[in-house]
């Protein structure tokens, strides 16, 4: 039973990190070619360095991720302290119901659909073009609130309701007393939610493609124009150093969250 | 500890913010929308096409100009694009068909020759093609034309010519087949020597019959997996543009020896420099169309894409020919004539919708059966 378990186990390993494995062999590649490896190299990271365009999709990537980030964490939280104190059940069922409508929602539609009307709040105001940077930000914003709400809300529901009014007895104003107890409380959460916001953001393709404007592009919609020819190797260095540093922010978050379970 | 770091994830997080904030750009913005991998980006030591035109603008104009360039993967996806009016560009480059479709839909604005002396390069033989018969709206940026790639380590140096080697029973499991409709019934149509833009459906029956006929031997129906299959020896045979098939030669394993060779009757196609309707420098975009024809950026972006250029200065250019080599240039551009007398005979043109439902309808009994 053990040996199969291992050998099970070795299976969904091998599965997992073989395609990442090829693409990190290859990045290292002297030649151009998929099938042949031809000898170790750093020449696709020093073209990627030299990429401008890539680099700069890198960054826009980046800037996107990071604003999406910050604005739909403090949105979030806003929203799950007041759907925590909403009243009545009803109207924490329609709260969440709405809120989760993003993330049931196939990307497609929600992309056609935010696509479709910055295009015709644009015609209303007569601008030339609608989609830019900032449609893109909304975007982001809108797929990322559900999945922040979802992680703060049940730390929430667990932090004991009398702390806070405690605070508030010993003198606290409202807003200090979420401030200092209740703020800490959901830390965690909120931490969690807004690195969930981030890769999501980081990795949007489809939302992304339909709500993109003039020149900002960022890298998944970059990689996918590269589809006509080839994809180059340099996006196969790309990959790997954002493999690991992916792998160094899970692997320092993971160490934080065992030293807080220790604490 | 976990403090600290939420601390540092919102500073990394406002400096983002920042560098949007500062990155407001002063002065003159081109958005030019191409497809990826299409034009001399810089990569291992080549010309940086959009930086020195913002540089050659400078110096020229005094006035500072930013390009925004934009790539896209596909014409459909181009279209979808410019045509949902949510979108502004000042340079697009569509294919041929893509070209005709949206010169017709009125979304192309006719150029201004004067801003673009250049155009003096392109000779009459790349002038009156049909997707644009009077050149109002286009001037082509790079053409190719379909040919048979083979491993001369398999294939008979007998067998080659014509399309009929796609249908050699010999190297049956070895043979690649293109997975589109349009491509697919293509090469069995020049092989029946039937127009290809017919709209007798006698005649595409006899295309399917073709198809039906070669499909036991195919190995699979491919498109950009060809590069690989061909590339590591899966593959024998199959056909793709000129260009391509360099690529492919780069790439190829030891064991793999690839050749091409064009059949006599072949699809061509033609990219195109245009201006969409929704461009808001129309100058400007001409300005840069004219710096896309000039010697230096034409001979940099035809070495880069290794397609064909429709430019003569890129053609008739000793430094080009030489870099370029012999055999590729024999390949690249082949003995045509007149291009504009073969283009308009054997290239596809837009089907109609009647037409094209029906080759879909035939093409999916292809692949079920």
């Amino acid at each position: 039973m053990k040996t199969s378990a291992k050998i099970y186990s070795g299976i969904v390993f091998a599965i997992l990190f073989a395609p990442i494995l090829v693409l990190l062999v290859f990045s290292f590649n002297d030649a151009k070619s998929l099938s042949v490896f031809s000898g170790f190299s750093l020449k696709w990271y020093r073209e990627l360095l030299n990429d401008r365009n890539t680099l700069e999709a890198v960054r826009n990537t980046l800037v996107l991720a990071a604003s999406a980030t910050v604005i739909s964490t403090i949105m979030g939280t806003a929203a799950a302290v007041g759907i925590n104190k909403l009243r009545t059940k009803w109207s924490k069922a329609v709260m969440n119901t709405v809120t989760d409508i993003p993330m049931t929602n196939p990307d497609i539609i929600t992309g056609i659909s935010l696509m479709l009307m910055f295009v015709f709040v644009g015609r209303l105001f007569g601008a030339a073009t609608s989609l830019s940077f900032w449609t893109m930000l909304i975007a982001h914003v809108t797929f990322c609130l559900p999945y922040v709400i979802l992680q703060i809300l049940p730390k929430l529901r667990q932090m004991d309701k009398s702390l806070p009014e405690a605070a508030m007895d010993l003198g606290c104003t409202p807003v200090g007393a979420f401030f200092k107890v209740e703020l800490p409380e959901i830390l965690p959460g909120i931490i969690t939610g807004a690195i969930m916001a981030f890769t999501l953001s980081l990795d949007d393709f489809v939302i992304s493609y339909f709500t993109s404007g003039n020149g900002f592009e960022t890298l998944p919609i970059r990689i996918y124009g590269m589809t006509k020819k080839t994809v180059t190797p340099k996006m196969y260095a790309l990959a790997t150093i954002i493999f690991f540093v992916t792998l160094g922010l899970l692997m320092i978050s993971n160490l934080v969250d065992e030293k807080d379970e220790a604490k | 500890m976990k403090k600290w770091i939420s601390l540092s994830l919102i500073a990394i997080m406002l400096a983002g913010l920042c560098l949007t904030g500062c990155g407001g750009k002063k002065g003159l913005t081109l958005n030019v929308y191409n497809w990826g991998e299409y034009i001399s980006d810089g990569s291992e030591g080549s010309f940086d096409t959009v930086r020195e035109f913002e540089k050659w603008y400078q110096e020229t104009y005094g006035q500072k100009v930013s390009v925004n360039y934009s790539t896209f993967a596909s014409n459909e996806d181009m279209y979808s694009k410019i045509s949902s009016g949510a979108v502004s560009y000042d340079v697009i480059i569509p294919s041929d068909y893509m070209i005709a479709r949206m010169a017709a839909e009125g979304l192309l604005l006719p150029l201004n020759f004067d801003n673009i002396p250049n155009y003096q390069y392109i000779e009459d033989t790349f002038k009156g093609l049909y997707y644009d018969p009077n050149d109002q709206y286009s001037i082509p940026y790079t053409y190719g034309v379909v040919g048979v790639i083979y491993d001369a380590n398999v294939v008979d140096e007998a067998d080659i010519g014509g399309w009929d080697l796609m249908w050699n029973e010999k190297y049956a499991g070895k043979i690649l087949q293109f997975n589109n409709s349009r491509d697919a019934f293509g090469t069995a149509m020049y092989k029946l020597g039937i127009d290809v833009n017919t709209t007798d459906k006698a005649s595409w029956d006899k295309a399917y019959d073709e198809l039906l006929a070669q499909r036991p031997l195919v190995k699979s129906y491919v498109m950009d997996e060809i590069y690989n299959m061909m590339e590591s020896g899966e593959a024998a045979i199959g056909a793709y543009y000129a260009g391509d098939y360099f690529t492919m030669v780069d790439a190829q394993s030891e064991n793999v020896d690839l050749q091409f060779y064009y059949p006599e009757n072949t699809n061509f196609y033609v990219d195109a420099m245009c201006i969409p309707s929704c461009a808001q420098n129309k100058e400007l975009a001409e300005i840069f169309i004219n710096y896309m024809l000039s010697e230096d950026a034409a001979i940099a972006n035809a070495e880069y894409t290794y397609y064909a250029s429709p430019n003569s200065i890129v053609y008739t250019n000793d430094g080009y020919i030489e870099e370029m080599g012999e055999d590729v240039m024999a390949v690249l551009y082949p003995e045509l004539g007149s291009f504009a007398e073969a283009y308009n005979k054997m290239a596809y043109r837009n089907l109609d919708s009647e037409t094209l439902s029906y080759l879909n309808t035939l093409w999916e009994n292809v692949k079920i059966n």
